[in-house]
């Protein structure tokens, strides 16, 4: 089989003997070649391998000198044997003794073993760089670019270090072969992608953009690529490469398919450096020069009419290379988005390619117009294609083609066709492959979400998403179809009616059982006037699922029938009955039996009134964004819910979650727990499925996402700043409650560690850092017991001493194991320069005799902002107070208004702060000023302060 | 371009080129899932697909497979030709080219990809100018081999 030809040929040649060595042929390497081919077992090859290995070590170890030919044929084995797959740990030494030779042969062979296996053994890259060194300067073009070509090929840090500089001058020199000039520019790119911070252009930026210019095709194209590159990360300094661009691209447009000789590809002229150059002007925006755009969309409308004229060959690289063309420039047209009429011919083109028989055109039209849907100008040409993507979606042989038939779906959806779309989708999903299913299962939820004008359609696509695809359901899905539910009141009967019948089935997905347990012991009670659906009916429903769930969703259960006693007094008997029996008071889950004699105990013992206010109905959840939304995000990148994100900004009334705004403490608000008592079990944590792609995080607070490799920072409440005690950190591991005292320049903090898991966390470590300039230090720092228990909490003291004030916070971060993962978290502790206040009081003469000292413009900070809280008075009177000033009554000529003074007590001095607040409860705004004698504090404390009211 | 895998229809691999850096460990993981995943699609499927963030670009000629992998906002069908365009160099450099020759002179297999791809973008697009610069270093090989006799 290895002796066909790799191209057809309708030749009666008959078929050759493979060239079994070319050039200088090195027969010991053919030799073991074959016999390793010859080998009848894999055993038999490792055996011939190791006799080979040791075989070259006694050649290199051994007293007699080898010569270059036996040096370069046993460096070739060695890598032979690598490619293999087996690993080479010795023979670099050699491999730089041949590249160091000034015989090509043994030269190329040097390099190209030092390129394969790289190393980064210091010593050895010393005398490497040497090598290379020698090479560059050599003025032997062949060697020169044997050395770039290395170069290019490791693109370590070190060879950066040591080249970086020189290479730009050799690019740009005139009397550089041409052929030197291409390794060279793409030298400096490999460079420039692992070290940017070395590869400085500066005085050659402008010779490097001229090479756009460059009479020799081979340059142009080697150099664009460099080029593309750095424009990227420096757009203004290479911005005139776009008038040059542009002028290349008309000149290899409009030429004839034979001008361009060897460049042309299948009567395609120059296909490769005009796909650079349209990447290239992606870099940027469209020209501002009318003269230079208009020759581009000369071009463009060109490639536009050219894939309407029929084909010069038959040849699938004709048209290969032409539409690879055509796509980079719809590219560049949807880059734009600027010229409708492109966009719309773009659409039409693309639209003929969804029916070709190409499947790679198929799919890349897909992929293309996905894209264009994202464009206002576009959108409506791209929906005429519904049926063509829908059948698309059922018909496509090739799983890749349907997936991007569904994406297109998702891009083109909008209030018009979400019914049809979401009705396809469905229907797809009951035969849909394995793969793509939990994809399609979000994409699905949010479109529902999105688009749902009645509520009750809403709810049945995700009942019928969990009962088509309930293993596809994740948290996130069944966590929104609550929310929604309890935030919206007219949908609560109907859903409470939906589920009681989809809980009929008699197998129903145990995803339906949580929706099902939760919505009813919510407003199970809007539809017990039915005598089908009365209360014991829907506990017996719900309870002959109980034995077949697991544990996080009995549990869930237990709180639902708890539910029922305070809505349905009927059902308290029965229901304590279960509560009481072993299977449930002694079940060997702690979660399970807490919840079983909790509840009970409750039950028994507590007031219908009592009852009723445990038991109350949950509040609306604040509205955030959805955490659907956020998952498919982080599953596909930002740029895959841009169509998404358009809508979002020209969305109108009528959504379901229109109106909410961010809760100002989102960031350490827990997510709607599944649960109906806000008790949250550790156990959806811990019995997270394996599933691929799961997310056990928390997606509604970025505070969540824990195991998130960047380690985000996490912000500081700001409720801490007026208060000293509470939850800092909560996520569905750990928990880190705060308490805090503060006297003088003095504080200290309890942190309590609390684990919510079962198991135990493995190397658990804490530190405390002050970034920057931060001043405050920390003097002393309990250590802890390394491991913390399930369940368990443990504490750490921390001393805090302010020396002079300050405006960051210190930094802690914790890093422990939890199932293996490495968890790592930083958050700012809520250190802030008002807990080293101490109140003064003062008479209404003296506050105004001080305020008028502190008169110098620095001195003051003001900031007028509008309300985010609660304007009432005694909530701001409690803010102020929890700052740490004293509150002075009768001192404002206006009632109004609010001052206080207070001391900051620092290590070094006394800093005298003076504060006045004033609100406007008509306009919802307040003007804060503050007066202190030194300038960073009144800056720092109008800062804080401006963001608590 | 971020690394070029050829492979054989039993998965024997022929020649890996990486450009860009990665352990040894995680390159044999790579291979091994794209050769598995290749191998397993049907002869009239789609040449594309996507795979972890990059897409994979792949064309089977005879008995072995190239397979590409590129960054997302790189060009599939240019990909397409620049396999295409590899395999007419070996072509015309070997004599209608067949696996054996891969296999038994992989070293100039290496040599001609280095002049067409560098870095892994396109250095020089033109047969004729690559051949040259190869045929040229054949020459002195030839002549290194007079020396050494």
């Amino acid at each position: 089989l290895s002796c066909c030809w790799l191209i057809h040929r309708h030749s009666d040649k008959p078929a050759k003997m493979p060239a079994v060595s070319k050039g200088d042929g090195m027969r010991g390497l053919a030799v073991f070649i074959s016999d390793i081919r010859n080998c009848k077992s894999k055993e038999a090859e490792i055996k011939r391998i190791n006799k080979e290995l040791a075989n070259i070590r006694s050649k290199f170890k051994g007293d007699k000198a080898l010569d270059g030919y036996s040096k370069k044929k046993y460096v070739c084995k060695l890598l032979f044997i690598f490619l293999l797959g087996h690993d080479i740990d010795f023979g670099h030494m050699e491999a730089v003794n041949l590249l160091s030779s000034n015989k090509y042969t043994e030269k190329q062979i040097g390099y190209l073993f030092i390129s394969v296996l790289v190393n980064s053994n210091s010593e050895l890259i010393r005398l490497i760089n040497n090598a290379i060194k020698n090479d560059l300067s050599s003025r032997n073009p062949t060697f020169m670019c044997l050395a770039l070509h290395c170069i290019a090929n490791v693109g370590s840090r070190e060879m950066a270090e040591a080249f970086a500089s020189e290479i730009p001058r050799i690019l740009v020199a005139g009397d550089t072969m041409d052929s030197v000039k291409q390794s060279a520019a793409l030298c400096l790119l490999r460079l420039y992608k692992t070290s940017p911070d070395l590869v400085l252009m500066g005085e050659w930026t402008s010779r490097v953009v001229h090479l756009l210019n460059d009479q020799h095709m081979g340059v142009v194209t080697a150099a664009i690529s460099l080029i593309t590159c750095l424009s990227q990360k420096n757009p203004d300094e290479f911005k005139t490469c776009v008038s040059l661009a542009v002028s290349r691209l008309s000149r290899i447009v409009s030429s004839a398919s034979t001008d361009l000789q060897d460049y042309t590809y299948y009567f395609v002229p120059a296909p490769w450096l005009s796909c650079k150059l349209l990447r290239l002007l992606q870099c940027y925006p469209p020209p501002e020069d009318g003269a230079v755009k208009g020759r581009l969309v000369e071009c463009l409308e060109t490639i536009l009419n050219k894939a309407q004229e029929p084909p010069k060959s038959k040849k699938v690289q004709h048209s290969n290379a032409k539409n690879a063309i055509l796509f980079e420039a719809i590219s560049l047209i949807i880059h734009y988005d600027s010229e409708p009429n492109l966009l719309v011919r773009a659409c039409n083109q693309l639209g003929q390619f969804l029916q070709h028989r190409e499947t790679n055109l198929r799919y890349l039209a897909l992929e293309s117009m996905c894209t264009l849907a994202s464009s206002e100008f576009s959108h409506e040409a791209v929906k005429t294609h519904i049926e063509t993507v829908i059948n698309a979606l059922k018909t496509e042989r090739d799983v890749s083609v349907r997936q991007r038939a569904a994406d297109l779906l998702y891009a083109m959806c909008d209030r018009s066709n979400a019914k049809q779309i979401v009705a396809e989708m469905l229907s797809y999903l009951e035969t849909a492959d394995y793969s793509i299913r939990e994809e399609m299962v979000l994409k699905v939820a949010i479109l529902a979400e999105k688009y749902a004008v009645d509520y009750s359609w809403y709810v049945d696509t995700i009942l019928n998403l969990i009962r088509i695809a309930g293993d596809y359901v994740s948290e996130e899905v069944w966590y929104r179809v609550i929310q929604i539910v309890i935030n919206r009141d007219d949908v609560q009967g109907y859903a409470a009616k939906t589920v009681f019948e989809a809980l009929q089935a008699p197998a129903c997905h145990e995803n339906m059982v949580k929706v099902g347990g939760y919505i009813l012991g919510e407003f199970g009670n809007l539809i017990a006037g039915d005598p089908r659906s009365s209360p014991l009916v829907q506990f017996n429903l719900l309870h002959s699922k109980f034995h077949l769930c697991s544990v996080p969703t009995r549990a869930l259960l237990l709180s639902a029938y708890i539910k029922f006693i305070n809505l349905f007094p009927e059902t308290k008997a029965t229901i304590q009955e279960v509560l009481r029996c072993d299977s449930q008071i002694r079940n060997s889950d702690v979660e399970l039996q807490q919840r079983a004699v909790e509840y009970l105990k409750l039950s028994s013992i507590a007031s219908t009134d009592v009852l009723a206010t445990v038991l109350e109905e949950m509040p609306p959840f604040p509205e955030r964004e959805s955490s659907i939304l956020a998952k498919l995000k982080k599953k596909k990148g930002p740029g895959a819910v841009s169509v998404t994100e358009l809508e979002d900004s020209k969305r109108e009334g009528g959504e379901l979650n229109g109106g909410g705004d961010r809760g100002p403490d989102t960031a350490s608000t827990p997510s709607p727990s599944a649960d109906l008592l806000g008790i949250r079990s550790a156990a959806p944590v811990g019995a997270a499925p394996a599933s691929a792609g799961s997310l056990l995080v928390d997606v509604f607070s970025e505070a969540g996402d824990i195991s998130s490799l960047t380690n985000p920072l996490i912000p500081l409440p700001c409720r801490f700043v007026c208060k000293n005690n509470g939850v800092l950190f909560e996520n569905q591991l750990l928990q880190i409650g705060i308490k805090s005292e503060y006297r003088q320049n003095l504080g200290r903090m309890y942190l309590f560690y609390g684990n919510k898991t079962s198991v135990q966390f493995a190397s658990f470590t804490t530190t405390v850092s002050c970034p920057g300039e931060l001043q405050s230090h920390i003097l002393s720092m309990h250590l802890l017991e390394p491991l913390v228990e399930g369940g368990a909490q443990i504490q750490q003291v921390l001393n805090i001493e302010c020396l002079t004030d300050f405006s960051d916070a210190p930094l802690l971060n914790i890093k422990f194991r939890y199932g293996g993962a490495l968890q790592n978290l930083t958050l700012k502790l809520p250190v802030t320069i008002n807990k080293f206040f101490q109140p003064t009081e003062m008479t209404s003469s003296d506050f105004f005799q001080r305020w008028k000292q502190l008169s110098q413009p620095q001195q003051e900070a003001q900031k007028i902002f509008k309300a985010n809280h609660s304007m009432d008075t005694e909530v701001l009177k409690a803010k102020l107070l929890g700052l740490g000033t004293a509150l002075l009554d009768n001192v404002d000529p206006n009632p109004e208004n609010y001052v206080c003074a207070g001391v900051i007590q620092t290590k070094g001095q006394q800093v005298g702060c003076l504060l006045r607040l004033e609100p406007n409860a008509q306009a919802q705004m307040y003007r804060l000023t503050l007066r202190c004698s030194k300038d960073s504090v009144s800056r720092r404390l109008c800062e804080l302060l401006a963001e608590q009211f | 371009m971020q690394f070029m895998l050829l492979f054989s229809r039993q998965g024997k691999l022929r020649l890996q080129k990486w450009y860009v850096p990665l352990s040894d460990k995680e390159k044999k993981k790579i291979t091994r899932e794209l050769v598995q995943t290749v191998l397993a699609r049907k002869p009239k499927m789609c040449s594309f697909l996507e795979w972890r963030d990059l897409k994979i670009v792949y064309k089977r000629y005879a008995s072995l497979y190239f397979c590409c992998a590129i960054e997302d906002q790189d060009n599939e069908l240019i990909t397409l030709e620049i396999i295409h365009r590899y395999v007419e160099l070996l072509d015309k450099y070997f004599g209608s080219v067949c696996e054996l020759d891969i296999i038994f002179n992989f070293e100039k297999a290496y040599f001609i990809l280095d002049e067409f791809l560098l870095g892994g973008e396109a250095q020089e697009t033109s047969k004729k100018n690559v051949l040259k610069a190869i045929e040229q270093a054949d020459l002195l090989q030839e002549l290194n081999a007079f020396n050494v006799n």
